[in-house]
């Protein structure tokens, strides 16, 4: 287990593109932005929260079609599937890596775009806090939606138009948290229905992704 | 009567679907016509909205069966990953256009009445924004079977699809709620409420739900036969190639 983890992290940080890129694109979101709709401070205060949450997500979905499709063509995945580990398991260490690779440097990068867009200082611990919550929910989805589409060539398109529409109600809740802690409301209630969707997701959506995968290697 | 299973036998289910096609299609058409021709002139105008209500004989069996659709592919997809009979996954395959349209027609007729009432043609309400991912997971439903080549694998796949994404569509359903609340008014037909439309209007709507009703099993079994008929073609076709 630990071994496969070892070696997807080893994988992304060392074949390029997968590590650097998601967070390289979150940076140019984040640049664009003020192009976008104008450089006036108090505007980007506003949206700050709402857009950085976005950004990330974004950014996320960018990499998810990495997740399988390598092993896929090398044959490393009808290995993983034959070994001993049971593919539930090794579908949530898919998650974990994906996660740990794009998820969590996204979460390091924030607070630096939140200076960016001018977020108020009362809304940096909850978009953090919603982030770190949310963003395990956001890799565990795509997760599964790369194994439903993992078969099929140039899906992914597909895999965007299969997982955004289940990324709804991490992003409502992700966003309203870090929106309402922006404001210095307070925030404790979407927060905790975060967390709750990111373990609902965890739990669930790796036997999702396993059986989808077990129907593509046949 | 035997067990209902039998019919998930596709030369059993053409029989009987093929008897019973003309006379739902008949009567599908009776009632809708009926329904709609009752609601669009022999009811008197809503003395708030005036004419515009009358959207209403359309637009709520529309999005009433929207969602009956998806819950009827839950139901098929299931039945499928359980007891793998074909014409179920077929039948889920079938509905999934049907189910889209309704949902267009929905969003449409809602966006000509909100505009006229709300002064708006869109707003980021909890129904419409949830309609509105409802029509996304269609999409999605629809683009997965066409992108898988293998029909069973399609299924199985599909089937997965339908569960997470009916997950997701309910919780979707309640985040939104948090997000926003709306220009949408509450359920207009329930058993007891009191805020229920007018006696005058809820009989040709009921009459028009019933319409609906009809001609989404008209559709669905029609399509449903098509489905069949195009992988015995393909398995015709397949065997002369073989010989």
């Amino acid at each position: 287990m630990i071994g496969l983890l070892k070696r997807d992290l080893a994988l992304a940080l060392r074949a390029g593109g997968g590590f650097g890129l998601s967070l390289a694109f979150f940076l140019i979101f984040t640049a664009l932005v003020p192009f976008g709709i104008g450089p006036e401070s108090g505007r980007l205060a506003e949206i700050a929260a709402g857009l950085l949450w976005l950004g990330a997500l974004l950014a996320c979905l960018l990499s998810l079609d990495r997740i399988f499709q390598l092993d896929w063509e090398d044959g490393t995945l009808d290995l993983i599937a034959t070994s001993p580990l049971p593919l539930e398991a090794a579908s949530a260490l898919k998650a974990l890596a994906h996660w740990l690779t794009t998820g969590l440097p996204l979460v390091a990068a924030a607070p630096i775009l939140g200076l960016l867009l001018n977020l108020p200082a009362a809304g940096f611990p909850w978009l953090i806090a919603s982030l770190a919550l949310g963003t395990p929910a956001l890799s565990a989805i795509g997760t599964f939606g790369a194994a439903l589409t993992v078969g099929i060539k140039r899906g992914g398109l597909l895999l965007s138009l299969l997982v955004l529409p289940l990324y709804v109600p991490t992003l409502i809740f992700g966003a309203l948290t870090a929106t309402r802690g922006a404001q210095g409301l307070d925030a404790a209630t979407p927060l905790i229905l975060t967390a709750g969707i990111t373990l609902g997701a965890c739990a669930i959506l790796p036997f999702a992704a396993a059986s989808a995968l077990r129907v593509n290697l046949r | 009567m035997s067990s209902v299973w039998e019919y998930a036998n596709p030369r059993r289910f053409m029989a009987t679907s093929g008897a019973l096609l003309p006379w739902v299609s008949g009567l599908a058409a009776l009632v809708l016509v009926g329904g709609l021709v009752w609601g669009f002139f022999f009811t008197p105008n809503d003395f708030r909205q005036g004419s515009t209500v009358k959207i209403i004989y359309i637009h709520v069996p529309a999005a009433i069966m929207a969602t009956s659709a998806w819950f009827m592919m839950l139901v098929t997809s299931l039945i499928w990953v359980i007891r793998r009979h074909h014409v179920s996954a077929l039948a889920a395959k079938a509905a999934a256009p049907i189910g889209m349209v309704f949902t267009l027609i929905g969003l449409f007729t809602g966006a000509v009445w909100g505009q006229p009432m709300w002064g708006t043609w869109w707003e980021w309400d909890p129904r419409l924004t949830s309609f509105l991912i409802l029509f996304l997971f269609y999409l999605g439903y629809m683009a997965l079977w066409e992108a898988v080549e293998n029909p069973d694998a399609a299924a199985d796949l599909t089937s997965v699809l339908c569960l997470v994404g009916t997950v997701f569509a309910v919780i979707s359903r309640y985040a939104i709620l948090f997000w926003n609340q709306g220009l949408h008014q509450g359920a207009s037909l329930s058993m007891d409420a009191e805020e229920n439309v007018a006696d005058v209007f809820a009989y040709p709507l009921w009459t028009c739900i019933g319409g609906f009703f009809l001609l989404f099993l008209a559709l669905v079994l029609y399509r449903t036969r098509t489905e069949i008929k195009a992988r015995r073609l393909k398995a015709l076709i397949a065997q002369e190639q073989m010989a």
